[in-house]
């Protein structure tokens, strides 16, 4: 085993026991927390698969502003636990039916999965055998100021809808 | 590693974050399992961009931050908003709509 697969096993095992932790987590600052080290182990797969500018933004803005973000609302709304009403105290892999319609759908899922990936010609090789990486952050710009000029400019027409959707969700009414 | 490998891993990585829209009951993990779905889906967006030696599949990435980031800010808004109404971060809490 190549030290390509040990790092990809650390990072993968990384990324699925955050992401694993996020949900079983009671208290939300837990889960935010453990999702900043999901979003760290992402991060590092992303610089073994030579994508090192998408790695950077990884960690700036997902780790350092989306969860901040997340962080922040979750202290302002001082609530840790989850409340479950009254109705609804059971947890939910104890409910029969959840579970039976849940488990049956999760093994169609990974049945489908392995099937494809067994059917699927290709796979065998490497990533990175067949064409050489483009990880230049000058021709990420260069593609992304032409070829995706139009879906660059609607992004940013979404962030402004975003920005003052949120401004004036979170604004106290006052009447 | 094979491209296989990284499919899997996303798709993982998507169930867990599906398992977790599904079974939690607090609104904030909720919209944190959406980040992991949408975090799933940019690992294979990226593997492919790899695999076939474009540059692509990083682009659409960048694209699917943007649209995680305004998600979670109008998300995180709703959210505020909600707790303001009713007292409870609990999504049963909300079934005024509901028939």
């Amino acid at each position: 085993m190549g030290s390509d697969a040990l790092l990809f096993y650390i990072f993968a095992g990384a990324a699925v026991l955050g992401a694993l932790l996020v949900v079983t987590q009671k208290n939300p600052v837990y889960s935010v927390l453990a999702l900043i080290a999901s979003f760290f182990g992402l991060s590092g797969l992303y610089v073994l698969l030579e994508a090192p500018f998408v790695a950077v933004v990884q960690i700036i803005i997902y780790a350092g502003a989306i969860m901040v973000l997340f962080l922040f609302t979750v202290m302002l709304l001082n609530v840790p636990r989850e409340d479950a009403a009254e109705w609804d105290r059971a947890h939910p892999l104890y409910r029969p039916m959840a579970v039976r319609i849940g488990g049956a759908l999760a093994i169609l899922l990974a049945l489908e999965l392995g099937w494809a990936l067994s059917r699927t010609a290709g796979l065998g090789g490497g990533v990175a055998d067949e064409h050489p990486a483009v990880s230049s952050v000058a021709e990420l710009g260069r593609v992304l100021f032409t070829d995706y000029m139009f879906a660059f400019e609607v992004t940013s027409i979404l962030i402004i809808v975003a920005m003052v959707g949120a401004v004036v969700l979170a604004k106290k009414r006052e009447e | 590693m094979s491209i296989g490998h990284y499919l899997v891993l996303s798709g993982v990585l998507f169930s867990i974050g599906a398992a977790g829209v599904f079974l939690r009951k607090n609104l904030i993990t909720l919209l944190l399992s959406v980040e992991i779905m949408l975090n799933a889906v940019n690992l294979a967006f990226v593997a492919f961009g790899r695999q076939f030696g474009t540059v692509d599949g990083q682009i659409i990435t960048f694209f699917v931050m943007t649209v995680a980031a305004a998600e979670a800010a109008v998300g995180l808004a709703l959210v505020i908003g909600l707790f303001r109404h009713r007292e409870s971060l609990n999504p049963e809490a909300f079934t005024s709509l509901k028939w």
